[in-house]
């Protein structure tokens, strides 16, 4: 089952790479907290009922409800264009994404682990790096804001291959998540659509040498 | 106890100046939080190797970062008054740059001491909020653009440093330890996993450059140290990037002298290298003083790094050349509010006849330079002698060739603009403006201190050196 779901998060991964809209990348962002909610409930067998609820409503909450709503609002209070704007073509990062996800598995091949299931490492780099390809190869903060999400789903996954473990470690995942999005989100993102109007990084380019 | 003392005490002297809007209750909780940060340096020193809250140790390396910070913090704050009266800042940025300030220096403290993985991990965050609230102090468009990079870059690098210490926590779990604190890593290190302490090594190396200004993550910083307010950009430039290499030098001493070691040796060194040839070249084509001083910090901290890379005599080498780097780099940040009243402008080009405008703090900026450059009778000039001794000790001439070259190339450049902005005549006339010889002091005692211990390092500096060092192997 769990299997499965890492699967499924995977093929989103792809979806990213391909996506022409802006609300296609935030029904992902939806699809992605729902499976992170999944993956979380049938995998953490060993935390107390307490702990268990809070990280679960976070998933759900947290990453399916409010981060996706967050960014939807900024898109239409700033009135941002529906177009991702890549810099690449996306037959292009479409491979990209394929080599990262193909690097990862490879990578998972040299490991002979016990504690940890090779399906969360291979979920959790190709995450983190497709996060970072998306952030590079696009124009908008805003992707750039996508891009980190889905960089924080992916180490959200590693801190459940630990989880049984180390529970502390899924609870400063959730910190992290929670601290992070919301000083970017809340403060920046806002703030910079409205200081900038057309939200694109080519206006953030003033401060060099 | 003092620790736990020390944190309530932060808590509510942040709360307070937050919400203060008097100069006088702002100025007084200054002072009290100065004495909160004397007092646990002070316990610190008194009581070396305890530790308190389960979470913090006053380890050998956690004093002397701490020391370090503890007496840059007084200056820094007069400075912070200073940059606040002139021109007079508004009552609720004021306070927003008090109350971050000082969360800034607590912060740091925390981490420095925190004997746990997960604790500098969260410390390090902390300072990353604080520093973005001193980084937007002026509301403009290019603080902002500043802020953002700076966020969005500390956040990644945050991601990445958390991944890294989950992988070393897979290592430590499968030698049946399921705790993250950095003694339960030295107790391992024989039988940790190579394979998950070389990528988790990895995520933190790249991770903490953010804080750290080496390669790949140096660039935020730049454009952070450039758009604070100076005395911000002094704890940015000098204690903030020791904090970087207070959480890599930490991972490291877990895995010096195992075959993990050697390759984490290589990255840094490459690291290291790479950053060097950047700062060169941008030295030699700046145009604008504060970026030139944040691109010499980088260059420091990766001859510091580089001294970590060539063993005992190396590190210890390194770990004073990061003290008095501290002690000079902020002293020449203090003194850029002083060029930056004479000429009301940020750019070389623009300034020129310095020793005419200013005398003392002319003379002041002077012994700073050559003390920032490492010539003699600079304190500098020392630890990076030691630090080449090292690496010549184990052989390694390439290294030693490209790095003597690069500093080389990197002190003509940097000469080059310091010279003209005291000595050359101004583009443009400047009308002459009294600035008190008094704020040029605290720069002048912090350079003659750097340069004191370098000739001479007191004996307490040199034992807790050589206890850091015997971490490493």
């Amino acid at each position: 089952m769990l299997e499965t779901f890492i699967i499924i998060f995977l093929a989103t991964l792809f979806y990213l790479a391909i996506a022409n809209r802006m609300r296609n990348y935030i029904k992902i962002l939806v699809y992605q907290g729902i499976l992170l909610f999944l993956v979380a409930a049938f995998h953490l067998k060993e935390f107390n009922v307490f702990n268990l609820v809070v990280i679960l409503l976070e998933t759900i909450v947290f990453k399916a409800v409010a981060v996706p709503y967050c960014i939807e609002r900024i898109i239409r209070h700033n009135n941002i264009t529906r177009e991702t704007e890549p810099f690449v073509p996306n037959f292009v990062s479409l491979l990209i994404t394929a080599g990262i996800v193909v690097a990862s598995i490879l990578l998972s091949g040299s490991i002979d682990d016990l504690i940890l299931d090779k399906f969360f490492f291979v979920g959790a780099i190709s995450a983190i790096f497709t996060g970072l390809y998306l952030i590079v190869s696009r124009r908008k903060i805003l992707t750039h804001v996508v891009g980190y999400c889905v960089i924080e789903n992916g180490v959200f996954i590693l801190s459940l291959a630990v989880g049984n473990e180390m529970p502390a470690m899924v609870n400063l995942g959730v910190m992290l998540d929670i601290f992070a999005s919301v000083f970017i989100l809340g403060i920046f993102a806002n703030k910079i659509g409205d200081v900038f109007h057309d939200v694109d990084i080519d206006s953030l380019s003033k401060l060099k040498d | 106890m003092i620790t736990a003392i020390y944190l309530a005490a932060i808590v509510c002297i942040v709360i307070a100046l937050a919400f203060s809007r008097s100069r006088v209750l702002s100025a007084v909780l200054g002072v009290l939080f100065l004495g909160v940060q004397i007092m646990l340096t002070v316990h610190g020193m008194m009581n070396p190797g305890k530790t308190e809250l389960s979470y913090f140790s006053f380890d050998s390396l956690g004093l002397i970062l701490l020391l370090t910070l503890s007496i840059i913090s007084v200056p820094a704050l007069i400075h912070s008054r200073i940059y606040l009266t002139k021109p007079l800042a508004s009552p609720s940025s004021a306070a927003a740059y008090n109350a971050s300030f000082v969360l800034l220096i607590a912060a740091m403290t925390m981490g420095y001491l925190a004997n746990h993985a997960a604790v500098t991990w969260i410390f390090t965050e902390i300072t990353t909020l604080s520093a973005a609230m001193l980084i937007y102090h002026h509301r403009s468009k290019l603080a902002l653009e500043a802020t953002w990079k700076y966020v969005f870059v500390c956040a990644i690098s945050i991601c990445f440093v958390f991944v890294g210490i989950l992988l070393i926590s897979l290592a430590l779990l499968h030698d049946g330890c399921s705790e993250l604190f950095y003694s339960d890593l030295m107790a391992h290190k024989a039988t940790l996993d190579g394979f998950w302490m070389k990528l988790g090594f990895l995520f933190i190396f790249a991770g903490y450059t953010a804080k750290l200004g080496l390669f790949p993550m140096f660039t935020a910083g730049v454009d952070a140290k450039d758009k604070a307010p100076a005395p911000a950009g002094a704890l940015l430039a000098s204690a903030l990037m020791n904090l970087g290499f207070c959480g890599i030098f930490r991972v490291y001493a877990a895995i010096s002298g195992t075959p993990v070691g050697n390759w984490a040796r290589i990255v840094m060194l490459v690291s290291a290298l790479i950053t060097l040839f950047i700062a060169t070249i941008y030295m030699a084509r700046i145009g604008n003083v504060k970026r030139m001083l944040a691109y010499s910090g980088i260059e420091h901290m990766s001859v510091v790094t580089l001294g970590l890379c060539f063993g005992k005599a190396g590190f210890m080498a390194a770990m004073l050349h990061m003290v008095m780097h501290t002690f000079v780099k902020s002293g020449l940040f203090f003194h850029f509010t002083q060029l930056y009243r004479t000429y009301s402008s940020k750019m070389i080009d623009d300034m020129g006849d310095y020793l005419k405008l200013n005398p003392f703090g002319a003379i002041v900026l002077l012994f700073g330079f050559v003390s920032i450059a490492a010539v003699p009778p600079s304190g500098l000039f020392f630890s990076e002698l030691l630090v080449f001794k090292a690496m010549i000790a184990e052989g390694n001439w390439v290294v030693f060739v490209l790095t003597a070259f690069l500093l080389t190339v990197l002190l003509w450049a940097f000469a080059k603009s310091m010279f003209r902005i005291i000595f050359l005549p101004a583009s443009k006339p400047v009308e002459k403006i009294r600035i008190s010889a008094w704020e040029s002091l605290t720069q002048l005692i912090l350079f003659v201190l750097a340069a004191y211990i370098g000739f001479n390092p007191p004996a307490f500096l040199t034992e807790l050196i050589g206890q850091a060092a015997a971490m490493i192997l």
